[in-house]
Order: C-alpha cells, then sequence, then structure tokens
C-alpha cells in the first residue's frame, strides 16, 4: 500500500516538473530556442509574487493573477528586442544570450533579495490533505496537478483552436511562407515567449508555496524542464506531462528505498528513457 | 494608372546580383506572364515585389502607394497575394487550416471565402481535414492558390503553378483563372510553360540574366524573338 502511495506522491509531483517544462517545451517548439535562462525566469517570478504579497498584502493567488501580465510582458520585451536577434541557422548565439541571462538573472536576485531563502506564505488550505480510497494527498499536489493539466489542455486548445495558434504552427513550420500570409514572425515569437512566461508564472507559483526557494535554485528547475521534454519528445505538450511523471515518480520511488536517491533516481529514470527511445515518447515527424 | 509597377528593380543574393533593373507593369484587371529560363530571375523578382526580399523605396509602387521598402506581412495586407514557387503548404496544417491561415493579415470580405474556394476546387473540400502535404502535387498547387485566395487580394502572384504536374492537372488548374479574375484580381504569372502563358496572358515579359529583354502582347510576339529573349541571340 505504502507504495500505491509512493507512485500517486510521485505523479502529482510531476504535475509541477510539467509545469516548469511547458513554458520551455513552447517555446522550443514554435522557434527552436532553447532558453537556458528558463529555471531562473521561474525564479524571477517566485519573488515577483513574493513582492506583490508582502507589498500589497495579497494572497499569493492573486499575486499570481496580478504577476501575469507582468510576466508576459516580460517576456515579450525579452523576445522581441533581444532573443529574436540570436535566432538564425548557427544554435549558439540563443544558447549563449540565455546563458548570459541566466547569470544576470541571479545576480540581479541576489542583489535585490540576498541569497537567504524564501517562501510564499501558506495557509490552511494549501497544507491541507484528502482522503481519496486508501490514499492521503495533499491539496497544494492535487492543484498543481491540475493546474498542469488545464495548462496542457489550454494550450491544446490555442495551438488548435484559434488563429493565433495556426499561425504559430505554421511560423514554426516556415517563417517566410508565413510572413506572406500577413504574419510577423517577430510578433509571432514574442507572443509565444510571453504566454511561456505566464505559464512560468503558475510555475512559480507553486514552486513558492511547496518549498523554499532562493536566487540560484533556476538551473535545477531548468534541468526538471529539461528532463521531462525531452523524455515527452520536443515539442509536444502531453509528452512533456508525461516526461515529469516519469521524473516525479522516479524521485518518489528512489527516495522511499533511500533518502539520498530522490533527485538521482530522476536522473537514472531521464536516461533510461533516452536510452530506450532517443527522440522521447511522442517526437514529431517532422523534426 | 497601372495598378502594380516595379522601377529599376535590382535584387542581390549576397555579393550575387539576380536583377539588374527589371521594369513591368501590371494594369487593373489586366494577366501579365512572365517567362525566361531557369535562372533567368523570375522567382526572384516575385520575392522582391511580394517582399520577401527587401527593396529599396521607390522600387515598387502598388495602388499609387510607394511598398517598395515594407516587409512581405504589410505588402499582404495592402492586398498582393502571392502563391509561392514550390507551393510551401504548412506541414503542421490541415488543408482548411491552409486555407484559413490566407486571411491571417487581411480579412476583406469579398468574392473569396472557405466556401467559394471550396466550389472552385471541389476536392479540397473532401480532403479538407488531412494533412495540407498528404495531397498529390495538383492538390496541394489547389491549396496554395486557395489559400492566396483567401485574402481577396487585388494582385495575385503565381510562381510556376504548372511545375511537374502533368498536363491534365495544369488544365484543371488554368480553369480557375477565369474565376480569380472575375472576382477581380489582377495577376502576375510566372511560367516555363510558353504556351500556357500565351493562352492566358494579356502581355507577356520574357527575362533573361536578370533583365527584361522582350515584352509584348502574345499574339504580337515572333517565335524567333521569343526564341532569342529567352535564350540570347546567336543560341
Ligand atoms: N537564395 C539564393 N542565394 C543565392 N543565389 C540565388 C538564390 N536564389 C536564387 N539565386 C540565383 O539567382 C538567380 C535567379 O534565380 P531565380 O530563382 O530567380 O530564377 P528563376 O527564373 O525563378 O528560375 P527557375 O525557372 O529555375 O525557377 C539564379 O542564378 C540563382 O542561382
Ligand atoms: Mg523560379
Amino acid at each position: 500500500m505504502i507504495w500505491v502511495d509512493t507512485v500517486a506522491q510521485g505523479i502529482l509531483l510531476g504535475g509541477l516538473y510539467a509545469l516548469f517544462a511547458a513554458g520551455l517545451s513552447l517555446v522550443f517548439g514554435i522557434m527552436r530556442l532553447v532558453n537556458l535562462a528558463h529555471g531562473d525566469l521561474i525564479v524571477v517570478g517566485a519573488y515577483l509574487i513574493l513582492l506583490l504579497v508582502t507589498l500589497l498584502g495579497l494572497p499569493p493567488f492573486l499575486a499570481a493573477l496580478v504577476a501575469m501580465p507582468l510576466m508576459f510582458a516580460l517576456g515579450w520585451g525579452l523576445q522581441k528586442f533581444l532573443l529574436n536577434r540570436t535566432l538564425g541557422d548557427d544554435i549558439l548565439p540563443p544558447l549563449l544570450v540565455t546563458f548570459g541571462l541566466s547569470i544576470v538573472f541571479q545576480n540581479a536576485l541576489l542583489e535585490g533579495f540576498s541569497a537567504d531563502s524564501q517562501r510564499l506564505p501558506t495557509d490552511a488550505l494549501t497544507t491541507a490533505s484528502v482522503a481519496i480510497g486508501p490514499l492521503n494527498l495533499g491539496v497544494m499536489p492535487l492543484l498543481t496537478f491540475a493546474s498542469a493539466v488545464a495548462v496542457i489542455v489550454g494550450l491544446n486548445q490555442l495551438f488548435y483552436r484559434t488563429s493565433l495558434g495556426r499561425a504559430f504552427r505554421a511560423t514554426s513550420d516556415d517563417p517566410v511562407t508565413a510572413s506572406l500570409m500577413g504574419i510577423k514572425p517577430a510578433s509571432i515569437f514574442a507572443t509565444a515567449t510571453g504566454i511561456a512566461l505566464i505559464i512560468v508564472t503558475i510555475a512559480a507559483l507553486y514552486l513558492g508555496l511547496r518549498a523554499n526557494f532562493d536566487p540560484n535554485i533556476g538551473p535545477a528547475r531548468l534541468i526538471y524542464a529539461f528532463e521531462a521534454v525531452i523524455i515527452g519528445g520536443l515539442g509536444s505538450l502531453w509528452g512533456t506531462l508525461l516526461g515529469g511523471i516519469i521524473i516525479g515518480v522516479a524521485q518518489t520511488v528512489g527516495a522511499a528505498i533511500n533518502p539520498e536517491w530522490q533527485i538521482l533516481a530522476g536522473h537514472l529514470a531521464f536516461l533510461a528513457v533516452l536510452l530506450v527511445r532517443p527522440r522521447g515518447l511522442f517526437p514529431r515527424a517532422n523534426d | 494608372m497601372a495598378l502594380l509597377d516595379t522601377y529599376g528593380l535590382t535584387a542581390t543574393y549576397g555579393d550575387f546580383q539576380a536583377l539588374f533593373g527589371v521594369d513591368i507593369t501590371l494594369g487593373e484587371a489586366e494577366t501579365i506572364a512572365i517567362i525566361g529560363a531557369n535562372g533567368a530571375g523570375k522567382t526572384t523578382l516575385m520575392r522582391s515585389i511580394s517582399g520577401v526580399l527587401r527593396n529599396a523605396p521607390g522600387m515598387v509602387q502598388f495602388n499609387g502607394r510607394d511598398i517598395g521598402a515594407l516587409a512581405a506581412d504589410e505588402i499582404m495586407a495592402q492586398g498582393v497575394a502571392m502563391v509561392p514557387e514550390g507551393r510551401k503548404l504548412f506541414p503542421s496544417l490541415s488543408v482548411e487550416e491552409n486555407l484559413l491561415i490566407g486571411t491571417y493579415g487581411r480579412r476583406v470580405s469579398g468574392h473569396w471565402s472557405l466556401g467559394s474556394v471550396y466550389d472552385l476546387f471541389p476536392i479540397l473540400k473532401d480532403r479538407r481535414h488531412s494533412p495540407g502535404t498528404a495531397l498529390s502535387g495538383g492538390q496541394q498547387q489547389m491549396v496554395a492558390i486557395g489559400r492566396a485566395l483567401m485574402s481577396n487580394p487585388r494582385v495575385l502572384l503565381c510562381d510556376e503553378i504548372s511545375l511537374g504536374l502533368a498536363p491534365v492537372v495544369i488544365k484543371d488548374i488554368y480553369k480557375a483563372v477565369p474565376a480569380i479574375k472575375a472576382a477581380g484580381a489582377s495577376l502576375i504569372v510566372v511560367e516555363q510553360d510558353i504556351g500556357q502563358a500565351m493562352a492566358v496572358a494579356d502581355r507577356v515579359y520574357c527575362m533573361m540574366e536578370g533583365r527584361v529583354t522582350l515584352t509584348g502582347a502574345p499574339d504580337a510576339l515572333s517565335r524567333d524573338a521569343i526564341h532569342d529573349a529567352y535564350f540570347g541571340a546567336g543560341q
């Protein structure tokens, strides 16, 4: 019975990793840009929510809602004025520039908030748990997982049901022909990164509610996100959720065997999947 | 006044100059054909007019406006649509989505809509949920034409719409031209098939090595003049 519980906890943890990863997957899917500052942007989001909580006295969920348009604007501007200039046939410039951004964000946060670890204030609801059959599951992990599913459903609706989504896919296929349809690829990319940072804000909310954070934890979140995206198959959003779940379950099972094995087990699961399916579980046909 | 003119249009790819001062003019309700051998610069001319290749200001006038320095999406929004060489359907989009995306930058009501494009090419309606790239070459060409028509353009640029298609399919595709003209578009048709170009166009421009070498109404051009303009005199 303890194993069922462990696996259930792992699946729910996978929701958090899927939230870390969804924005990364979105940006990579549309513009083949690997954003090495993605994890640090999650941390920036967490500090922004913390700031709104402490300055305006907002509850964290409301603060996250307020942070979303600000994070969208940050993403839009970053893409439009900086990252678009790095896109091209050479994959090195975006890697270098986002690596640099990662360092800039970490140091700016250290300057502004010190290295002390922080946490978003939790209330009774966020620490409560519910009994589902034999399982006793935390409300917060359940909410995280539900949010991850909602984000992925929402992104799929956006992609396959709206005119903007068509433009995302067309630009991803062929930006030059897309421009003949009246699409401005530079604006499409900026909008995509803006949307990715809205998802980052949701990830940041749960990151900050569930655990302590400090300015230096971004790169580790990036690695979980990467692993989830790659396990799932580049550009597949449901695959990303499954990737998150695989890492989450591996971590909780690993930790149940020996607490020191938690992180290692996640990485081993990633390597194991990569050995069997080098292109991930749901690779896109035309990559 | 003409609907669209180019004035001394030049184009380069890096150090290589592909167009050397091309002047063409397209009247309201007119169809012109651009013919010329491989590498003559026909596609480059289409890419320059449509803004895929950026030009200097003043090189292209459309509808009384200087569109020479505009980006492709801005030129499309003005009403110049292109059927690009090689069809260039979006593989991630279904047939119907490929058509719908044609209106992204320009939503103008007019004759062309999903319904009238399906009337023009009925086979596309049956295949509307297939990926665009799962169709035959001729059907893909129909999608590419329909996609450009969806924005109800004033000018339609068609780059080798007969390329690689069987003669009966080419006939089917060219059957659409009268309907396109009737709906109010002027056409620039790039063609390797001289017979097809002569049949469809009011005037023909022949290009060679980045220059216009001959122009005139189809019945005013002799076979010899076209041959010389195509391959150079004395070939
Ligand atoms: N992207 C490019 N980079 C460099 N040179 C190019 C490029 N595209 C075309 N060219 C050169 O420009 C010249 C004109 O090419 P263009 O494609 O316009 O010819 P075309 O008349 O359309 O030929 P075709 O009938 O084969 O389609 C050719 O010499 C070609 O090699
Ligand atoms: Mg060509």
